[in-house]
């Protein structure tokens, strides 16, 4: 699935965010998005994640060259990861199953790919452990379980590491890494860290100005 | 003074008529009044919450308010409505079980309709962000915060279950404490401390102080598990 954003624009109190912003991404490619605080990367994504409407301009997801509708089913291809993950006061199991469950997968198939995810993300052993009682590494990565739980195309993610120790921001990037490699979704995520972007992203791009003013190659594919 | 408490005991155990006729109505009245408020409450509270629409929080103001409305003044409302010359006196139900519940109901919807929505409004917005972020669609996403506001829900239900069964004023006015046909446990007990027959009034005291007890004992171990058992 390929993603292109057309001349968007974003105005909030009177301040335009993104001012004719125009970028195609392409599959299976981890891009990282930077920029100084309040420059529109948190709203860009959202944008690209289709949970907010841009101003003006386009967002088009495409399948084999074919645009899809920006609709719930086009919305249930993709999932965004806020910087604080909003965690369901249930056991870590059911915060996994949920977008599996609203997706109508049976109960046997949920079981097996919900155990699948947390599996995935070091988190099998706490499955039946309320989700609150999780730390805050631990609350990010089942937040990154519960969203690649459904197999999204595109995952956006919005400062996965900015509440988490070394440790976990360590874990976390190998997550990604490796979602990249074994579902070969494409990953769209902002950072403040520079070496952090270099380490994680096949492509940085930055946001400077209200547009995307320049995209940097780290690793050729 | 122990011989009207020991007297009450024996009232109790001897599962007298009378008495357990005065609990069966009190629990029937509050009861039915708690279902019929929830039945509109809950849904008033989950239309406050999630929809935008002229005078909102004027709304919001009247419930509130209307939740520490004084049982008398109710009382006499549905009583001046009730009565035959009133705009529902063609009912016929003044002094009667049916009255006692519309004047419940009335006391007990806006302590839902209110509670509830401060449930539902007090969930984390970072859910809601959640829920669409993974797939959910705008019913689905609602029905998940409702499910997260469950513990505020109950405690709201909690709540009026304990000012109907402790009111007195509404019931009297609108039930004339009528014996075998509107006579509750709180009625019961302002007449019979009256009467100075203190045997029956302190078997129900005891009664109605177990009912107090189970709805608070139930609601603190609701309070408990919303509060997540983190330890």
């Amino acid at each position: 699935m390929k993603l292109t954003v057309s001349n968007i624009y974003k105005n909030y109190n009177n301040t335009t965010i993104l001012n004719n912003l125009t970028y195609s991404f392409k599959s299976d490619s981890i891009y990282v998005i930077m920029g100084e605080n309040g420059v529109g990367k948190s709203t860009f994504l959202r944008i690209c994640a289709l949970i907010e409407n841009p101003d003006a301009g386009k967002i088009i997801y495409y399948k084999q060259d074919k645009a899809l509708k920006n609709d719930i089913e086009t919305r249930r291809r993709i999932t965004l990861l806020l910087p604080k993950v909003g965690i369901f006061n249930t056991s870590v199991y059911k915060n996994a199953a949920y977008g599996l469950k609203v997706r109508g997968m049976g109960k046997n198939k949920i079981k097996e790919t919900a155990c699948e995810a947390l599996d995935f993300v070091g988190l099998l052993h706490k499955k039946d452990q309320n989700a609150l009682t999780l730390s805050s590494g631990e609350t990010q990565r089942l937040g990154i379980a519960r969203a690649l739980a459904f197999k999204p195309e595109f995952i956006f993610l919005d400062e996965p590491t900015a509440s988490v120790d070394y440790k976990n921001t360590k874990l976390i990037e190998g997550i990604i890494k490796k979602l990249k490699k074994t579902t070969g979704a494409t990953i769209i995520m902002t950072t403040h860290e520079k070496e952090q972007a270099i380490r994680v992203g096949d492509k940085i791009l930055i946001i400077e100005d209200t547009k995307i003013r320049s995209s940097i190659v780290t690793k050729d594919k | 003074m122990s011989n009207p408490f020991l007297k009450a005991v024996e009232l109790i155990f001897s599962f007298d008529k009378q008495l357990f006729d005065i609990i069966f109505l009190s629990v029937k009245v509050s009861g039915f009044a708690l279902i019929i408020a929830s039945v509109f409450g809950i849904p008033i509270a989950v239309f406050t919450a999630f929809k935008k629409f002229p005078l909102k929080s004027l709304f919001i103001n009247i419930m509130n308010t209307f939740m520490g409305a004084p049982p008398v003044a109710v009382g006499l409302i549905f009583y001046l409505l009730l009565s035959r010359s009133g705009m529902l006196g063609f009912l016929g139900i003044l002094y009667t079980p049916y009255a006692m519940i519309l004047a419940q109901t009335f006391l007990a919807f806006p302590i839902i309709a209110s509670l509830c929505h401060s449930a539902i409004v007090g969930v984390d917005p970072l859910l809601k962000q959640a829920s669409i972020t993974l797939g959910a669609s705008p019913f689905t996403t609602a029905a998940t915060i409702i499910n997260e506001a469950r513990y505020g829900i109950m405690s709201a239900l909690i709540a009026a279950s304990g000012r109907l069964f402790a009111e007195v004023g509404a019931i009297l006015i609108v039930g004339g404490n009528i014996a075998g046909l509107t006579r509750v446990m709180t009625t019961a007990i302002a007449l019979e401390t009256d009467k100075g027959d203190f045997e029956l009034a302190v078997a129900l005291g005891i009664i109605l102080i177990l009912i107090s007890f189970t709805i608070n004992f139930s609601l603190n171990i609701i309070q408990k598990k919303g509060k997540k058992e983190l330890i």
